[in-house]
């Protein structure tokens, strides 16, 4: 009965874990992926001065949030959801949903940096191969995104590889609460705290092991990348 | 009938002008080809012609109509063709290479894209390759793949710049059938660049003469180039 419990409840952390930051990166990436598009893609014009200073300014501000402390990203969470923050009607606190939102925030920089200079070092010469065979603006930013696929699904993989192992900001804004808001961070935390080292132990290896896959499909990407 | 017209056309990259004043006609279904030493101004002048750059001054005629360059070009852009001195192709099959300037245009079915494309592998001389990464070409197969890029939409005006360049003598011939029979059966005006004396007098109506920006001659081969043995190039 005991084991069935502690089976039960590894299995809980791990799809939860699965689940939010699965979801904040899906989020991040149907945001972020256009974003970086764009900003990359951008740099191709810059003939006025003033443009390429906003788009110095822009591309600075998001590698900035790039490193953003996930523990700050909670408290901010924290804030705006607690009952008498400006969003504490929504109820969201202390739940999945709170999560998602933290990691979201923590996962666009992620996304949007990567793509755009994935997107950037595109050779600005495909970009002119394209509208000259015809391409549309608009064609032609497909194509470039397109070329920088592993770029972009690089973006992907190291946002997820970030969300899983955070620990701060849904420790803050998700209130750690058995069977609703424990993750594999989380739990491992509090599970160590109580001296449960077997229960600690068994999920610091599923994170790892979950690490090890996203490390592994990181490199054959980038193996896979490297014909040009 | 002028199917080109340049008129005074000048370029200037940071206070230096590398196009001087570039004045010349070209005619419908004319071969026309572009002679001067590297540095002269020839990429500049067909980039321009393309519209990827916009002159410093002068004007442009296609078809009777002069070209705004500030203005979006999607619709001149797709009745000329060309190819770059640098060849570059995209990270797809040698086939979606080809056929990618029929699909974003969206006017052909599936079945006439294929039909076009294995047609203009067949003429390049590339059947069997359509499969292949067009990244792991030898460089003589990746220029002949750009050349069937820029013309399997059949272009009223065709912009080759050093095609053959770097390109064996069976490759050569290759692509110099497939613009003289394009210039002769489909009446497709050619604007080409290139270092072979050879070459201006097996293919061309006429020739211009660029040097340091400027267009020194414009003529039929024999009148610019005189007793002149083309060896003494
Ligand atoms: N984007 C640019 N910015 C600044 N200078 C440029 C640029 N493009 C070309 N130039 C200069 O313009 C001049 C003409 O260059 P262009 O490439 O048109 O010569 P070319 O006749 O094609 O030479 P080649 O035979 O070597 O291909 C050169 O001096 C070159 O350095
Ligand atoms: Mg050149």
């Amino acid at each position: 009965m005991a084991e069935d419990l502690f089976l039960q409840e590894i299995i809980n952390i791990t799809l939860l874990s699965l689940r939010v930051s699965g979801t904040a990166v899906l989020m991040g990436a149907l945001i972020g992926i256009p974003v970086g598009t764009y900003l990359g893609f951008r740099q191709f014009k810059g003939k006025k001065t003033m443009m390429r200073l906003v788009d110095i300014m822009l591309k600075s501000i998001v590698n900035t949030f790039m490193g953003l402390p996930p523990v700050a990203v909670g408290l901010v969470v924290y804030l705006l959801l607690t009952t008498s923050g400006p969003l504490g009607w929504l109820g969201l606190l202390y739940t999945p949903a709170a999560m998602v939102i933290t990691q979201l925030i923590m996962v666009i920089p992620i996304i949007i940096g990567v793509t755009m200079s994935a997107v950037g070092s595109v050779e600005k010469s495909i970009k002119e191969k394209a509208l000259s065979l015809g391409a549309t603006e608009n064609q032609a930013a497909w194509l470039v995104l397109r070329e920088a696929r592993v770029g972009v699904l690089t973006s992907i993989i190291v946002a997820f590889g970030a969300a899983i192992s955070e620990v701060g900001g849904i420790m803050i804004s998700g209130g750690n609460i058995r069977w609703l808001t424990r993750t594999l961070t989380t739990a491992i935390v509090v599970e160590t705290e109580l001296g449960n080292f077997n229960m600690a132990l068994t999920l610091g290896a599923i994170l790892l092991s979950i690490a090890f896959v996203i490390n592994l499909a990181l490199t054959i990407l980038q193996l896979k990348g490297s014909r040009r | 009938m002028i199917a080109l017209e340049v008129i005074n056309l000048s370029k200037e990259y940071s206070g230096r002008l590398v196009l001087k004043n570039v004045t010349f006609n070209v005619r419908e279904g004319e071969f026309f080809v572009i002679v001067g030493p590297n540095g002269s101004g020839k990429t500049t002048l067909l980039r321009i012609l393309d519209l990827l750059e916009d002159p410093t001054s002068g004007k442009v005629f296609f078809d009777g109509e002069e070209v705004d360059y500030s203005k979006d070009r999607v619709a001149l852009r797709r009745k000329i063709g060309m190819v770059f001195q640098q060849t570059l192709l995209f990270d797809m099959s040698v086939y979606d290479n080809v056929a990618y300037p029929l699909k974003i245009r969206g006017a052909l079915t599936k079945v006439d894209i294929e039909q076009r494309v294995m047609r203009m592998l067949e003429d390049v001389e590339l059947l069997g390759f359509e499969q292949k990464n067009a990244l792991t070409l030898s460089g003589g197969e990746a220029q002949r793949v750009a050349l069937a890029q820029a013309l399997v939409t059949e272009p009223s005006f065709l912009l080759l710049d050093e095609p053959t360049a770097n390109l064996d003598p069976k490759n050569v011939s290759i692509v110099e059938g497939v613009l003289s029979r394009l210039n002769r059966e489909n009446k497709t005006t050619i604007i080409m660049t290139t270092h072979n004396m050879f070459q201006v007098e097996r293919l061309a109506q006429r020739v211009a003469i660029l040097n340091e920006g400027e267009i020194k001659t414009i003529g039929a081969f024999r009148d610019v180039f005189g007793y002149q043995s083309p060896l003494a190039w």
